[in-house]
């Protein structure tokens, strides 16, 4: 069983006491930031990273994924608590979450948000193992056309499954594309787009990119607006959820699990499209009949949408590990922490670093654990949290950025930067261009130059190698047919309809 | 004419601008040709792509049937506040140190807040300098300047 000795090994990697800590302590942290209304999981993560830069590459990716879950998870407290989405993927869990705090109820959707998270968590860990051997060993089939072609199609469906206009997101893309390409080109050794600024010869830091176009983006746009919160602070108790409450559940805990898992390998899949997606799908199943109707309180419609968006965050990471495609942007921006620790991306990872790649999808399962032991008994304290006001968050989010961003080469130039993306990102809220697909791009830039250079070299400059190799044809005929399926009538305004649910 | 959806319109033109910036800026590079690409060929091509999406982008926010939201205010003055004061930050930092650098940023961007009050952010700006100091200098050994240098010996 060679599942089982790799998945031995990887429980040896994370159950060790220092990468438990750090383990722990990214829980924590996600789950506090998450908690906290108006800093999303990418924010989140580009606040943070710099920080794990002294760490081992074991441990830090540890400490960053249980930040990204603990965050999701943080998000859901905050959306049934105060009916304000911690983040995007908990939108739908507002809905019948917040109603059924609205009836006392608070605790058993927390306590049933809590189970369904775990059990989708472990099935996806499971999921995970299982999924790496065989698409890595396909992945060793790739030449340097079928890697452009992958990452044509990640690209693609990155932004066919999001939210919002298409052409926009492809138009985000392209100029993060471009933006990766700032810096020293390696085949030359020409500084591209420097403009004679020594520190741009280093290229744009994704950090301080991510950081501007996310966290500054969105603490000026929650600045200008007025805030109103209710939050039910008071009555929290009876977190486990009664029998009927299980039996009820249960089956939105397993199709949730399912939707997630597959959304989640899906390129731009991940939390969010899992969590509306099987929202809308408990819905349909209960039909007119269910009481409380869904919108007024309906267990399934938490317990549903907070597995699927627990399974498809962990198994984003299934095309991050294997492949080193980022599916959505919390994955481009993991991919850029490995880089920044020398860690080439990609199917080699697992032969190279078997420790750290099955101590990271271990240290999910056992960062689930710490989940759940998390956020039931210390709820009180979360809730204590959602009495901070915005203005007294948002300096706090603004030093810990500017910290960061100076860490990074210990350098004020990328403070600047940081503030420069910042406007840009404000721009971008303004004229409703979504952020995600431009780090996405910016991520894959190089690599995408890199892979199309040496296809064309080795195929002494034909570019039908692109369609006469039988698997890049295959990945390039995927992301054509996304883009003609999206573009069909009908399936177009069933995108905008599952996407609305929320509003 | 009447601009039917400000957003994408406005979006467009900037793609279209940024498209023709970075295609035009590569053109002082070499070129190369398909199977030998220079720094050029590649942010040419891309360059290329944006510029054409931005003005199918644009056009189509000219011409298309439903009207769209206008473009929200633009609240220049949170935006200016909360970017200088990072600014400040970065600007301060080696000079006057992590403590000067960090009261600075606090104080100005608190005041972005419409809510903005005196009394309240004196508390907070020493709050957060002390949890500063102990996480990141005393913590995790963070390398940099914590008072002003003519201060330091």
């Amino acid at each position: 069983m060679e599942l089982l000795n790799n998945l031995m090994l990887g429980l040896a990697t994370a159950l060790t006491l220092k990468n438990l800590a750090y383990c722990f302590a990214g829980t924590l942290i996600g789950t506090l930031i998450g908690v906290l209304p108006g800093l999303g999981p990418v924010a989140t993560l580009a606040m943070l990273l710099p920080f794990t830069y002294a760490l081992e590459p074991t441990s830090a990716l540890i400490m960053l994924a249980g930040i990204y879950y603990g965050a999701q998870y943080g998000g859901s407290t905050t959306a049934i608590l105060v009916n304000l989405p911690g983040e995007a993927s908990s939108v739908v869990t507002c809905l019948d979450g917040y109603q059924m705090a609205r009836r006392g109820r608070a605790g058993a959707a927390l306590g049933i948000a809590a189970i369904g998270s775990f059990f989708a968590g472990s099935v996806a860990t499971l999921l995970i193992a299982a999924f790496a051997l065989p698409l890595v060993e396909l992945a060793f089939r790739f030449g340097p056309a079928e890697y452009f072609s992958l990452m044509v199609l990640g690209l693609i469906g990155a932004v066919v499954l999001a939210s919002g206009s298409l052409i926009k997101a492809i138009a985000m893309i392209v100029l993060g594309l471009l933006l990766g390409l700032v810096g020293t080109d390696v085949n030359s050794g020409v500084a591209r787009f420097a403009f004679d600024i020594p520190e741009l010869t280093d290229g744009i830091g994704f950090v301080a990119v991510a950081m501007g176009v996310f966290a500054f983006a969105e603490i000026v746009a929650n600045v200008e607006k007025h805030e109103h919160r209710e939050v039910f602070t008071d009555k929290v108790k009876d977190l486990l959820p009664t029998r009927a409450d299980v039996k009820d559940a249960a089956p939105a805990i397993a199709r949730g699990t399912a939707l997630g898992s597959l959304l989640g390998i899906l390129p731009g899949g991940g939390a969010l499209l899992a969590s509306f997606a099987s929202y809308s799908l408990e819905k349909k199943i209960a039909g007119a009949k269910a009481t409380p109707p869904f919108g007024q309180g309906n267990i399934r419609g938490v317990a549903g949408p907070e597995s699927a968006n627990n399974a498809g965050a962990q198994t984003s990471f299934i095309p991050m590990l294997t492949l080193g495609i980022p599916p959505n942007a919390v994955m481009a921006l993991m991919i850029g922490a490995m880089t920044i620790h020398n860690i080439q991306p990609g199917p080699q990872v697992m032969s190279s670093n078997p420790a750290l790649f099955w101590g990271l999808i271990a240290s999910m399962w056992v960062g689930n654990l710490m989940l759940v032991v998390l956020n039931l008994p210390l709820i009180g304290i979360w809730v204590q949290l959602l009495k901070v006001p915005y203005k007294w968050l948002y300096p706090a989010i603004l030093s810990f950025c500017c910290i960061g961003a100076y860490s990074i080469n210990n350098n004020p130039f990328d403070v600047y930067v940081t503030a420069i993306f910042g406007a840009i990102g404000y721009l971008f809220y303004k004229l409703d261009c979504e952020p995600a697909p431009l780090i996405l791009g910016f991520i894959l830039g190089p690599m995408m130059e890199e892979n199309l250079r040496r296809a064309m070299l080795l195929s002494r400059g034909d570019p039908t190698v692109f369609f006469t190799r039988p698997l890049s044809l295959t990945l390039l005929l995927m992301a054509a047919a996304l883009v003609v399926l999206v573009a069909l009538p009908a399936i177009k305004s069933r995108r905008e309809e599952a996407f609305q649910e929320g509003d | 004419m009447r601009i039917k959806h400000q957003k994408d319109f406005w979006s467009g033109l900037m793609f279209l601008a940024i498209g023709l910036g970075f295609a035009g800026f590569a053109q002082q590079y070499e070129l190369g040709t398909a199977q030998r690409m220079g720094p050029a060929y590649f942010p040419t091509a891309l360059g290329g792509l944006l510029a054409i999406l931005g003005l199918i982008i644009a056009i189509k926010g000219l011409a298309r049937g439903e009207r769209g939201a206008d473009i929200e205010r633009f609240h220049f003055g949170p935006l200016a506040v909360v970017l200088g004061a990072v600014s400040l930050f970065g600007f301060l930092l080696r000079p006057a140190g992590l403590v000067a650098a960090l009261l600075v940023l606090i104080g100005v961007s608190a005041y972005a807040s419409h809510e903005f009050r005196v009394r309240e952010v004196i508390p907070l700006a020493a709050f957060l300098v002390v949890l500063v100091l102990a996480v990141f200098i005393w913590g995790l050994g963070m390398v940099v300047p914590v008072w002003p240098a003519f201060m330091q010996r």
